[in-house]
């Protein structure tokens, strides 16, 4: 609902410069602003000298991508006067600008003055390196991360959404399960790691187990609490109206209980990249955890960073897709928290 | 075929039997009499109000009827049938709408039908409903969308759709404005008029109570015991400023213990 709000125009505010007046001339001057930005990064990546007895590869494609760039936002503000298209690049624009400024930071303190020491503090320019020659390795460390994480995750939320639901609703499954839960639940899943790798067959199922084991305790404590906490008049209503057990729990207490169900989902989902790095790390020959501790063996800082970046985007893009399903799933609800 | 259905429209309403029912709660191990050997007898399609002051135990009363609850002593007949498990057949409307909200409004009042598996053959039903309820146009919307008189109305045609024998109103209208109230008074009357189910309704409002009842049975303070009993038969619609109203308006507030305090 805020974005909403956000959208509605607000009045121009009278200023004393005639030119400034109309907002479409300044949104124009914003964002060609921001092109200048990017070429300035472009100029400076190009035509600076590098720090004497380094070889950057790629530095010049990194200064065409800047210039690219540049040109591309420049043609997006006229476009965005001349057709009111590109609205939510407005918004982004002093986001991009300030991108922009630590772009030409990071290229002067590291390629240019060499003020940082290397190999720890790699320019830009050896990123992109990486994310060009070495692509395939990272293709296959997401797949692999992807892969494992799926496979955990899934099989976690549904023991755990199950087993919730369970104690929540059965008085002998709470007496049985909860015990156990409260005893192992808050152990770290990690500390089940070096029992998890010579119990299970392969470090691969060990892994699947820690990260559904991650997953699975908040997802259980959330789904009980929220079977728990369904109002006793939903009950009564349902009863009246003829309904039975089976009814009661698929149709009264797992929606009532939804919205806290997806709050366990996102603290599980956040468990489980923890845990998914760790056991990458410690024991799965595969993976971006696993790339991260080869690269670092092999003091490649600008693939770790590289790995870094894409689990990054990795992690938080995984969390926008569960947003985005709750949103879709709860939008009966008032008052969501927008990610 | 057409006698069928007028006779069977005669008898919708059931009948109700309450013996000697007495109820008492558990407080920290000490027993909280609140009802205290209540007898009644509801007639088919009758329209019986419980009146009495808040707190006395005619919540407590209702969910006997409906089944949610078991008295501590004595016994509810619904049709000459032990009242054991809620049934279909008597609905309760509640103070609180309590609509699902999870659910749009055509989907809450679909409840009972799908509960019973009865949505393939009698999902006509539903429309009808919202229709007798004026919500036709809401029919998609969520319960936060409603106000608070739209959000009982879907309550009620949530009861009605399961067409009741024995239809139970909790304070139905305690948490409306008095306009609202009074439009929906005459809502609840037309609608019963109509149907010709058994209602009882349970109420602190004096001038609702003798509104839209037939039989006004007034309960003391806790533990409740029945005070007394005021027949209004006057016909359909009451007028407030009606003198015999105004008459029966005192007697009942005279058995309350508030003839002077009014």
């Amino acid at each position: 609902m805020s974005s909403v709000i956000d959208e509605v125009p607000r009045p121009s505010q009278k200023s004393g410069f005639g030119f400034f007046e109309s907002s479409t001339t300044r949104s124009l001057i914003g964002g060609l602003s921001v092109a200048a930005a990017w070429l300035v990064v472009a100029a400076l990546t190009a035509f600076w000298p590098d720090k004497p007895e380094s070889d950057w590869t790629y530095t010049g494609s990194f200064a065409i991508a800047c210039a690219v760039l540049a040109v591309a936002l420049a043609l997006a503000a006229f476009a965005g006067v001349r057709f009111g298209a590109f609205q939510r690049l407005q918004r982004l624009s002093p986001w991009l600008f300030a991108l922009a400024l630590f772009f030409a930071a990071w290229e002067a303190v590291t390629a240019k003055l060499g003020l940082l020491p290397l190999p720890f503090f790699p320019p830009p320019q050896a990123i992109v390196e990486v994310v060009i020659d070495d692509w395939g390795r990272l293709a296959e460390g997401i797949f692999a991360s992807a892969r494992l994480l799926a496979t955990g995750y899934f099989l976690g939320a549904a023991v755990g959404f199950v087993t919730g639901v369970a104690i929540g609703w059965s008085r002998l499954a709470g007496y049985w399960i909860h015990p156990v839960l409260r005893f192992i639940g808050p152990l770290p899943a990690t500390a089940w790691l070096p029992l998890a790798f010579f119990v299970f067959p392969s470090s691969f199922s060990a892994s699947i187990f820690l990260i559904a084991l991650a997953t699975g305790f908040p997802v259980t404590v959330l789904t009980w609490s929220g079977v728990a906490c369904v109002k006793s008049a939903y009950y009564d209503i349902a009863r009246t109206l003829g309904a039975t057990q089976r009814f009661l729990v698929l149709k009264v207490a797992i929606p009532a209980a939804m919205p806290h169900v997806f709050v366990g989902l996102f603290m599980g989902l956040g468990n489980s990249f923890a845990v998914l790095v760790v056991a990458e790390m410690l024991g799965v020959k595969a993976g971006l955890g696993w790339y991260l501790q080869w690269a670092q063996g092999w003091a490649a800082y600008a693939n770790m960073y590289a790995a870094l970046l894409l689990m990054a985007f990795l992690c938080s893009g995984l969390i926008t897709l569960l947003f985005r399903l709750r949103d879709r799933l709860l939008s009966w609800q008032k008052g969501l928290v927008r990610w | 075929m057409v006698a069928a259905i007028a006779s069977d429209h005669a008898v919708r309403g059931s009948t109700l039997t309450l013996r000697e029912v007495s109820h008492s709660f558990d407080l920290e191990g000490q027993p909280l009499p609140v009802l205290d050997r209540i007898s009644l007898q509801v007639g088919r399609g009758e329209f019986v109000a419980l009146l009495g002051p808040s707190g006395c135990g005619k919540s407590t009363l209702l969910r006997l009827v409906a089944g949610l609850d078991t008295p501590t002593a004595g016994s509810l007949l619904a049709e000459g049938r032990e009242i054991e498990a809620p049934d279909p057949s008597r609905v309760v409307v509640f103070q609180d709408p309590t609509l699902y909200p999870w659910r749009t409004v055509r989907s809450n009042v679909a409840l009972g039908l799908e509960a019973r598996g009865l949505l393939r053959t009698h999902g006509g039903r539903i429309e009808d409903a919202l229709r007798l309820v004026g919500l036709t146009g809401f029919a998609n919307a969520y319960p936060h969308q409603l106000s608070g008189g739209m959000a009982q109305r879907a309550a009620l045609a949530r009861a009605l759709v399961n067409d009741p024998k024995l239809l139970i109103l909790d304070e139905p209208l305690g948490q409306l404005d008095s306009l609202t109230r009074i439009a929906m008074q005459a809502e609840l009357v037309s609608l019963w008029q109509r149907s010709r189910f058994t209602a009882l309704l349970v109420t602190h409002d004096v001038e609702e109570a003798l509104l839209l009842a037939g039989r006004v049975i007034v309960l003391s303070d806790r533990p409740a015991r029945i005070k007394a009993e005021v027949v209004n038969s006057q016909p359909y619609p009451r007028h407030r400023g009606d003198p015999h109203f105004v008459e029966l308006r005192r007697e009942v507030f005279e058995q309350l213990g508030l003839d002077e305090a009014w």
